[in-house]
């Protein structure tokens, strides 16, 4: 049986014609994108001001009388489940998924507009879910963003009557929106790819966004049928994670149910999670590195296979986050050793973006400066899994400031530097203007040093022994009063982290409206995106024909051509090259320049 | 258009093909990948819904009731187990098999043949989402058992019960409207220029529902 591909297909796509097809109730996954774009750097901004209110309460106990313990824990929890799923997983894949896939791999659009429409209005739809649960009596959940049973749905805990109610019916809403986003870019990338644009000469960005939602197709029914089944708990008094247990005094109506088979699936969905988060960022900066250093990556195929084995080892490390549950030691042996083994696929990653730079030609442009921020805190947060991975180093070092400092730079700050990078990169395709270069700079510079002068610290008050999630020390004869004092510089920098991110706010506000025309390849980059034929480009991306794939995605500052790239839908005959007399002088020149 | 179809080559080296292609990397109607991966995903959900029940099961201190026992029907006078779910099994494997018919008429061009086996296939799955409900009435109202407790033993028992039947059942309800949508735009002739992949499609979901089945019935019923 055949079938005819999508690339061989007439467009006869229908272009919209009302402001609301074309705005609101929009097909077309470029507007799809800015939604989803637009929704989740609200919702992170509002998860960035409920740490500021956290380390406030950190920095100087007692200062402030709003913040009790209640609205403490409250604070974390929101602010760990808003950044890890509603901002960095909306953001990377239905945001820079939904923007980049088709125009990467030469598309019109996804598979199957309308379902893509309907993720992102669930999307929506589970995050003013969570944001209803501020303004419902007892307010959000309290139980921390892993929201372990039994304290999760026990009275003591905060929000244990709506909030944690609400936490749950919105997961489960982004995970329908989720899945159905995730089968169009999986799809996409498979089955509409342009003519010549094999799978070995897509984009990393598009490998890594692609692995990185299969994972998630993977990953999320874990959390899907843990919070139905938390919600049965809840709500009708199933015993699936509550055991016998005494609350305030009196005997619950649970019996024999087991807690630990809620971590193990929560982690069974939140150890790939990390990579759902980390893959598209591999990806995307392995792009603005190359086009910025004006050289091809380093080792693109064992990138691509890099990608791979990250993604598939990501299934069988979960319990590393269980080590003090308490399980075999076999278990926590082999947890151990598949957890070094992601080491080398990661660090394989590390080093050709070293290389891709090594004799590049750098330009030390905002995104630039952003994709090479990652890769100091990329890796110093990965040096630290190492301690981690380990279970008799973790032990001792388990729910200390160490871990969260840990996972603050791994899968925190390393991914939003790559955010930060992709925006700037790709912000002149998606509105047509530059970001200002000024602003830019300055927002990266207090970002990145103060992103060490916030987590530097906390590495060391976790050697200490300084307990995580506690709202205040009490008398601990084991924590010095030093320890203070680094806890009050450290909300001194996240303070002042937080509030440059307002001088981003404003660039974008800004260039939107004032910025410098870019013209359709500001960056003179290879890839697909740059040679539509409109910037912004318009619905249905490429106009009349399709482009056709001559060529990987990596071809900068080829030998012997003229210009320093040459994008991949210029065929062989084409390419600018230098006249034979120039070639034999420089081939006489060598390696001399 | 030479190049616009693509040969399916077999064994290895189709492998091999299908992954260095350009434009596409299986040669299928993107809606048919997309309902794999979906059913891929969905897999994921049904087991893990099983890997939990055998946690339960074997973590619990309660004694879990015998299921032969529980699921038996009394005819006649005579005690016979398990016999209502040996019945319903029956009739969702004939459901699998009328709709591989449908599958082959559709492609063949048959559209009254496959709109009767369509029909015919959803009153199977509806009359399987009928004794589901009959068995939960006998569990509910003869046995008291709840999602909450269970006289029988074990309180798992009925929690699980409930979670993976109705979860499984909702997937059969969600089927047997999928199936009479598809059924109605087939008789209508809404796919006569798009073809009939469509009704491929609607048959490896409902064959999963099926697959599913199997599982949960050996598990649940048999251990």
């Amino acid at each position: 049986m055949s079938n005819v591909a999508i690339a061989d297909q007439p467009d006869d796509s229908h272009h919209p014609k009302t402001f609301i097809t074309k705005y609101v109730w929009s097909q077309d996954h470029k507007v799809i994108a800015i939604q989803y774009g637009t929704v989740a750097i609200f919702v992170g901004l509002i998860a960035l001001v409920l740490s500021g209110l956290m380390r406030l309460q950190l920095g100087f106990p007692d200062s402030f009388s709003f913040i009790d313990p209640s609205a403490y824990y409250q604070f974390i929890t929101m602010h760990g489940i808003i950044m890890v799923i509603y901002l960095l997983t909306a953001l990377f894949l239905g945001g820079f998924g939904n923007y980049l896939i088709p125009l990467m791999i030469g598309a019109r659009d996804m598979v199957f507009p309308y379902l893509n429409m309907l993720s992102f209005w669930f999307y929506l739809l589970s995050v003013l879910v969570l944001l209803a649960s501020f303004f419902v009596p007892g307010g959000p959940s309290g139980a921390g963003w892993t929201l372990y049973p039994p304290q999760a749905i026990l009275p003591g805990t905060p929000g244990a009557d709506w909030g944690i109610l609400l936490m749950l019916i919105s997961l489960a809403i982004f995970i329908i929106a989720f899945t159905m986003g995730g089968l169009n870019y999986v799809t996409t990338v498979l089955q509409a790819r342009a003519k010549g644009m094999t799978l070995m000469r897509m984009p990393l960005s598009v490998w890594g966004i692609f692995v990185a939602t299969i994972l998630g197709l993977f990953a999320f029914p874990a959390l899907l049928v843990s919070a139905i089944m938390m919600l049965l708990d809840k709500t009708i008094g199933t015993s699936f994670f509550m055991p016998a247990i005494i609350s305030l005094g009196e005997q619950t109506g649970y019996t024999g149910g087991s807690p630990i088979l809620f971590q193990h699936l929560f982690w069974f969905f939140g150890h790939p999670e990390v990579y759902i988060v980390a893959l598209p960022a591999f990806g995307m900066v392995s792009d603005v590195l190359a086009t910025h250093a004006r050289k091809n990556i380093f080792g693109y195929r064992q990138m691509v296979w890099a990608i791979v084995a990250i993604g598939g080892l990501s299934f069988v490390v979960w319990a590393h986050h269980m080590y003090v549950s308490g399980m075999n030691p076999y278990f926590g042996f082999f947890f151990a050793t598949t957890t070094l083994i992601i080491a080398i696929p990661t660090a394989i990653k590390v080093y050709n973006w070293v290389l891709t730079l090594w004799k590049g030609n750098i330009h030390l442009t905002t995104p630039m400066l952003f994709a090479i921020g990652f890769i100091f805190t990329f890796t110093h947060g990965g040096l630290t899994g190492l301690f981690l991975g380990n279970v008799v180093v973790d032990l001792p070092l388990s729910d200390t400031y160490f871990v969260v400092a840990h996972f603050h730079m791994v899968m925190g700050v390393s991914p939003i530097m790559v955010l930060f990078a992709a925006i700037y990169h790709w912000f002149p395709k998606i509105t047509g203007k530059m970001l200002h270069k000024g602003l830019g700079k300055a927002h990266f510079w207090i970002t990145f040093l103060g992103t060490f002068a916030v987590y530097l610290p906390m590495h060391y008050l976790g050697f200490l022994g300084v307990p995580r999630r506690y709202y205040a020390m009490g008398d601990t004869d084991f924590v010095p009063a030093s320890a203070q004092d680094l806890n009050a510089s450290i909300t001194v920098a996240a303070l002042i982290v937080g509030v440059a991110q307002l001088i981003f706010i404003y660039n974008l506000i800004l260039s939107l409206r004032k910025g410098e025309k870019s013209g359709p390849n500001p960056w003179n980059a290879t890839t697909l995106e740059w040679q539509t034929e409109n910037t912004p480009p318009t619905h249905g991306n490429w106009g009349e024909h399709s482009p056709v794939v001559y060529r990987w995605a990596y071809d900068y500052s080829v030998p012997n051509t003229l210009e320093d790239f040459i994008p991949q839908n210029i065929p062989d005959e084409a390419v600018a090259k230098e006249s034979t007399t120039s070639k034999s002088r420089s081939q006489e020149n060598g390696d001399k320049s | 258009m030479s190049d616009a179809t693509i040969d399916t080559t077999k064994g290895i080296e189709g492998v091999v093909e299908d992954w260095s292609a350009d434009k596409q990397t299986f040669g299928l109607p993107w809606g048919k990948l997309m309902m794999w991966i979906f059913l891929v995903s969905d897999t994921f959900i049904f087991s893990v819904f099983l890997i939990s029940y055998m946690n339960a099961r074997m973590t619990t201190t309660a004694e879990w009731p015998p299921t032969s026992e529980v699921f038996a029907l009394e005819i006649a006078g005579q005690h016979v187990p398990l016999l209502l779910i040996a019945i319903m099994t029956f009739i969702l494997i004939t459901s699998s098999g009328t709709m591989a018919m449908a599958v082959k008429f559709a492609y063949e061009g048959n559209r009254k043949r496959t709109f009767q086996l369509m029909m015919f296939t959803a009153i199977l799955g509806a009359s399987f989402v009928a004794m589901q409900a009959f068995e939960w009435t006998k569990l509910i109202v003869d046995e008291g058992i709840r999602p909450w407790e269970n006289p029988l033993g074990a309180a798992q028992f009925g929690a699980i019960f409930f979670l993976i039947t109705g979860f499984h059942g909702m997937h059969v309800t969600a089927g047997v409207i999928y199936l009479l949508v598809i059924a109605l735009r087939v008789r209508r002739g809404h796919y006569e220029n798009k073809g009939y992949h469509i009704v491929e499609i609607t048959g490896l979901y409902w064959h999963f529902v099926d697959l599913v089945w199997v599982f949960i019935f050996a598990f649940f019923y048999l251990w």
